[in-house]
């Protein structure tokens, strides 16, 4: 199966060609800001960090904003720092060339001179690098070379019964056709580390899943909570979760049935093909910004009670199997899998149709989020700010 | 009225009902293509689950093709599921 995508000069693949202007430190974001909206075409990638973070957390953003740049959806990229921050232009610049070749630039306010003369070379670099990309041409790529990224958030009972299920048989799909589809959002695994333990592909993979989720879960214990006893929650329990297992089994559908050939630790990139599994934190925002930066190019997201959640470099497809969501709030949901509740139609069914919609936003077609030039960025961290 | 419950995977013991049932209504559902019906022994909200076989006590209760928990009590075809019989 092929699409019509971006070839990048490091070898990955791309469904869209950004030209990223993002802020090294949230002090140069105002600046940033105004170099892409002067160049019309341009996309804003908001950095909250990069600076005033402990040594893990700082590695954290630096992953995370390197992954993000190096994804197959970005031609290039300009930073645009202060001048006195932590992270300074050499570290942002060996993080992205470990991960790619592509054109990367970088400046501060404080050696340009100020506001107007850091616009001004920064309008000069981004439409240069716009130009650039302009004759970038899609060509044809095979299916195999997507990763898809597949999240859930604001669900509600049908969630578990629908979208996610119709979710897990497109993931299925995908790999069989030799594609990538991770998922991540590992508190919400607890209680089914035993179920996911058995589907890695090797026993080590399956003790790899089982560490992650029980690491995890200790990590809430440290900071005063006990996943088990919290949930499922009493809101839960009244519609008509009984127990944590079928809580999350609820959550995992959306990974199919096929076996994980991997687990990545936030901010890694994915290598292998497959359905991975990548340790991200329930928070769907920070979870969709990790997959983007572990290379996802796209992706599926689930919601019951509807979401605009965007994102910078990837598009985000929003699927739904609550009708009234999908007609109320129909300029933010993408695609309805209801029918599968009303016994019209056949998860099949609906999974080979969400097949089609996926190709044809890998070909361009923009989903709802990017219509309204939806994004929102959030990068986990561990500690507070210090 | 096509179905009014989901049976998620052929091998599951409970299905999850898409609208509210009383006691005597019909539970319909799609099972390996076919449609099936149960019978409705108690009251059961939306989106909770109801049995749709025999389940002993102690036995496992399956959902999504997996053990969500055990029944604590022998429950019925067509009995509604939830806390007072089915736990970790």
């Amino acid at each position: 199966m092929k699409f019509h995508g971006y070839r990048r000069a490091d070898g990955r693949a791309g469904i869209r060609n950004h030209v990223v202007v993002m802020p090294g430190v949230l002090c140069a974001a105002g600046v940033a800001q105004m170099i892409a909206e002067r160049v019309k075409g341009s996309t804003y990638l908001y950095n909250p960090n990069g600076c005033a973070q402990n040594a893990r957390d700082t590695k954290m953003t630096l992953d995370i904003l390197s992954g993000m740049i190096a994804n197959g959806n970005v031609y290039g990229a300009l930073i645009v720092g202060l001048g006195c921050e932590t992270l300074q232009k050499e570290r942002y610049l060996a993080a992205i060339h470990q991960r790619t070749d592509k054109p990367v630039f970088h400046i501060y306010i404080q050696e340009e001179g100020g506001i107007e003369k850091t616009v001004a070379k920064g309008v000069r670099i981004a439409s240069t690098l716009l130009a650039e990309a302009a004759r970038c041409k899609r060509e044809e790529c095979d299916i195999a070379e997507i990763i898809l990224g597949m999240e859930c958030g604001g669900s509600d009972a049908t969630s578990g019964l629908s979208s996610n299920i119709v979710l897990g048989y497109l993931s299925d799909r995908l790999v069989d056709l030799g594609a990538t589809t991770v998922i991540s959002e590992t508190p919400e695994a607890i209680g089914a580390e035993q179920i996911l333990a058995r589907r890695g592909r090797t026993p080590e993979i399956g003790q790899k899943l089982y560490d992650t989720v029980k690491a995890c879960e200790q990590l809430f214990f440290e900071a005063g909570e006990d996943i088990r006893k919290a949930n499922p929650s009493p809101g839960n329990k009244a519609g008509g979760l009984t127990t944590l297992e079928e809580k999350s089994l609820g959550c995992i559908q959306k990974s199919g049935s096929r076996p994980f050939e991997a687990v990545y630790e936030y901010g890694e990139m994915i290598d292998k093909k497959g359905l991975v599994f990548l340790n991200t934190t329930a928070y769907d925002v920070a979870s969709v910004a990790a997959k983007v930066a572990a290379g996802a190019q796209v992706i599926a997201f689930t919601t019951g009670r509807g979401t605009p959640v965007g994102n910078a470099i990837a598009p985000v497809i929003k699927i739904t199997g609550n009708a009234d969501t999908y007609a109320r709030l129909a300029d933010m949901l993408d695609f309805d899998t209801s029918a599968s509740i009303k016994g019209t139609r056949t998860v099949a069914e609906l999974g080979d149709e969400l097949l089609n919609y996926l190709l044809r936003v890998c070909n361009g077609e923009t989903v709802k989020a990017e219509q309204h030039k939806l994004s929102n960025m959030a990068i986990n961290q561990l500690g507070s700010y210090c | 009225m096509l179905i009014n419950a989901i049976l998620i995977s052929d091998t599951d013991t409970v299905v999850t009902v898409t609208r509210e049932l009383s006691p005597g209504d019909e539970i319909i559902f799609m099972s390996k293509g076919k449609r099936a019906i149960v019978k409705a022994r108690s009251s059961i909200p939306i989106y909770h689950k109801a049995a749709i076989k025999q389940i002993n006590q102690g036995e496992a209760v399956l959902k999504y093709g997996e053990i969500i928990g055990h029944a604590t009590t022998a429950i019925l075809p067509g009995e509604h599921v939830h806390t007072h019989n089915l736990a970790t």
